[in-house]
């Protein structure tokens, strides 16, 4: 295996853990106006992903360097084509980050609703963009021959890319409904359960539909959306059955599989050309140097499994449900 | 305007406006740590408390500069694609780098922070505070690894087109890195000082109820100011002495030199003609830009004519000369401030020494306010390094005005600069209501 597959492998499984754990913590912040009844309700919410959201936002930090350092045409091709939609999910993104630390340092309620309308849509507009960017790549797009996009912001809200985009969307607020049944208590753990089990039929249904469109609509590695739905309908029978924890681990499953059906239908290219099959950019035309690729792949070696390691233990200190007793630091 | 301007205004703004946050992150990180090392070490409550004041308010200066990071991770392919294919090879790897070692790191332990007091040993706790004040000193060594690379390229060959790695040892111990990175790090550690000293003035002046953790904080935040603007001024002045010869014409445009001197003469004040390339007036120190340039009173220092006649003939046909009212301004702007800023620390160390700290409301109140300088010296600086080096993004090997995204109109750029503006506008006055809401109502609120 050459050191491009290998960096691709990388991207993916980087787009992968960044789907699975901030897929989380955006459902969550979704589900905020909906689950939460007053401010005592919304602070426990907002708590239950305080100590994660920033480390989990770090993994697409992550895979934008990496796209950067091993395939510096698909960065500069992809961020300059989704130019108008990266810079509204930017906007989204840094209010949202922003909102968790400033909204309890003030008890005026206009400043309160005003940073919980800023963590909803900083949670929703992210969740449709990366659906919308990643089948995009994979659907095609008006790439020139100098890897060029000479598209507009409206050539990428076609059908099939707005489904992709209601697919993550769906996947996310499922991993935010199991999480909040995971982590929370009393009458707001209710309300969890009843929205996971209301949200897991309807994300299969969605999760279904875009594999099958997939599989008409750009030829794409079937299989494994095929294993991704039948993840999801036992998603929905352990949320029925509530075991969540097992429901936690095959939403994510079905999250990762998803997400591969995507890039093994792209490899071994990263952006489809939909002017001419020859102009898509791939892991070879796309890439750096073997040497650039050769100390990247050092760096990740050492580094990759170290984050992995402390980043897991904060879920293990943060591992209890958020109640009316624990101390709310957000 | 084209897209080559709107996208270098809005390169500006939005790095300028990051790093207002940074600055304050770097250098109070790491005065919330020292705090909370005394209260493990001595055990005394008032450190305890000390630390979650000045916590809080690093916490808040701290969100904004994550949130307004995000963006910097992006924006090379956002608005400079063909800087992105031509230096991507190179300049991808630091950011990458950057992001695996320094973001996690800050990321993971700051929410272990904040939300671990309970479930955390004191050690351990006291730990992931420490982990956090490495990791953004890490995140700060790695983008100016990366910005060096922009200033004086190493460790390269121009291949298939684009600049290729060659030599990744090379990229990190580019000469420019051992001078700029102390002197960020340390322009940090001024910032927060200042911001401990001004907020703790305010609190002195007031005479409440906390007077002891404010003087124990101004005396933590005094060595800082010693350590850090001394430290500033060390490093600046030898780096200094580096552009002279690596960036000449950075420098040259600094110093608003247009002819070759030997010795040269340090301009203290100049009226510049840009476009006659010539200064109008001028108020000059003689001999004394070639005894910082070289700790000597004789040497050459290259002006920006001769300089531009030789990178005509290198590059061809060009402006090589960068906006030289600016760069002469800022740079004066930085190194006044710096200077003014040993002073004030110096001058508090004495109050100190000499218990007149509070019977002096003057110094005080003069503290109040300097708080803000360290933020005009630190964007001083930086817009010399980067408006100095122009044309080039690349010095010697891309121009600014190549490096953009072709694709992306100027209308794009002006729809999504409104947008930062407005944006940045209102955590601005979000963040500066909560940062005077806290300072001002003291360690008890908490």
């Amino acid at each position: 295996m050459d050191l491009n597959v290998l960096w691709f492998i990388l991207v993916v499984v980087l787009f992968t853990g960044f789907f699975i754990l901030e897929g989380f913590d955006y459902g969550v912040g979704i589900l905020l106006p909906f689950i939460a009844k007053n401010d005592q309700d919304r602070r426990m919410v907002i708590n239950t992903i305080g100590p994660f959201w920033d480390g989990n936002e770090v993994w697409i930090l992550t895979a934008g360097g990496a796209i950067f350092a091993a395939f510096p045409n698909w960065y500069a091709t992809m961020f300059s084509g989704f130019y108008l939609a990266l810079v509204l999910m930017l906007f989204a993104l840094i209010a949202r980050g922003v909102a968790f630390e400033f909204r309890s340092k003030d008890a005026n309620p206009t400043w309160r609703s005003l940073w919980d309308g800023a963590i909803f849509v900083g949670s929703l507009v992210p969740s449709l963009v990366w659906g919308i960017a990643l089948t995009n790549l994979v659907r095609g797009l008006p790439i020139d021959a100098t890897m060029t996009y000479m598209g507009g912001f409206f050539t990428l809200l076609n059908p099939m890319a707005l489904l992709g985009g209601l697919t993550t969307l769906a996947l996310f607020i499922l991993q935010g409904a199991i999480f909040l049944s995971l982590k929370t208590t009393d009458d707001l753990l209710a309300r969890a359960i009843a929205i996971t089990k209301k949200v897991a039929p309807v994300t299969t249904g969605v999760v279904l539909l875009f594999t099958l469109a997939g599989y008409f609509m750009v030829d794409s590695f079937t299989p494994l959306g095929i294993l991704a739905v039948v993840l999801l309908a036992a998603t929905v029978w352990l949320t029925q059955q509530n075991r969540f924890g097992a429901a936690f681990i095959t939403n994510s499953l079905g999250i990762a599989l998803t997400n591969l059906t995507i890039f093994l239908s792209l490899f071994p290219r990263v952006m489809v050309s939909s002017l001419n099959p020859q102009w898509s950019l791939t892991i070879y035309s796309a890439s750096s140097s073997p040497y650039t690729l050769k100390i990247m792949t050092m760096v990740a070696f050492v580094f990759v499994p170290i984050v992995l390691m402390y980043q897991g233990w904060t879920y293990w200190v943060f591992r209890q449900r958020i109640s009316r007793e624990v101390h709310l630091e957000y | 305007m084209d897209a080559v301007t709107l996208a270098r205004w809005q390169f500006g703004i939005i790095t300028v406006y990051h790093f207002f946050f940074v600055p304050l992150t770097l250098g109070l990180v790491t005065l919330v740590a020292v705090m909370q090392t005394m209260h493990y070490r001595t055990g005394d409550e008032i450190y305890q408390k000390m630390t979650k004041f000045w916590g809080k308010l690093f916490l808040i200066n701290f969100a904004i500069g994550v949130a307004t990071g995000i963006v910097q991770e992006f924006q090379f392919g956002l608005n400079w694609s063909e800087y992105a294919r031509f230096v991507g090879d190179i300049f991808g790897a630091p950011l990458a780098i950057e992001a695996l070692m320094a973001f996690f790191l800050e990321s993971v332990f700051l929410g272990l922070w904040v939300f671990g007091q309970d479930k955390l040993s004191k050690g351990v706790h006291l730990a992931a505070i420490w982990l956090v004040a490495i990791g953004s000193n890490l995140s700060a060594l790695w983008i100016l690894i990366a910005n060096s690379f922009m200033q004086h390229p190493v460790g390269y060959v121009l291949r298939n087109g684009r600049a290729e790695m060659t030599d990744f040892f090379a990229l990190i111990t580019n000469p420019n890195i051992f001078f700029q990175f102390p002197h960020v790090i340390f322009s940090g550690l001024t910032t927060g000082a200042f911001f401990v000293l001004g907020i703790s003035s305010y609190h002195l002046l007031r005479r409440g109820d906390n007077m002891e953790l404010f003087r124990r904080s101004f005396n933590i935040g005094i060595v800082a100011a010693i350590i850090g603007t001394l430290a500033v001024g060390l490093f600046g002045d030898a780096q200094g002495k580096q552009l002279i010869t690596s960036q000449p014409m950075k420098m040259a445009a600094a110093e608003a030199l247009w002819e070759t001197e030997d010795p040269a003469g340090l301009a203290l004040f100049a009226l510049i003609d840009e476009t006659n390339k010539r200064n109008s007036l001028e108020i000059e120190i003689p001999y004394m830009l070639s005894f910082m340039s070289y700790s000597k009173f004789s040497g050459e220092v290259k002006g920006m004519l001769p300089l531009q006649a030789e990178y005509e003939k290198k590059y061809g046909p060009g402006n090589y000369i960068p906006p030289v009212t600016i760069s002469f301004w800022t740079f004066r702007t930085m190194v006044g401030i710096g200077t003014l800023l040993i002073g004030l620390a110096l001058l508090g160390a004495f109050l100190v020494w000499r218990g007149q700290l509070e019977q002096t409301p003057l110094y005080l109140k003069g503290m109040m306010g300097a708080a803000v300088l360290p933020y005009i010296a630190n964007s001083s600086g930086w817009l010399l390094t980067e408006l100095g080096r122009q044309p080039w993004i690349v010095f010697g090997l891309q121009k600014t005005s190549d490096a953009v995204s072709p694709n992306v109109t100027a209308n794009m750029i002006l729809m999504s600069l409104i947008g930062f503006t407005v944006l940045y506008g209102a955590l601005m006055v979000a963040d500066l209501y909560l940062l005077v809401k806290f300072a001002k109502q003291g360690p008890d609120s908490a």
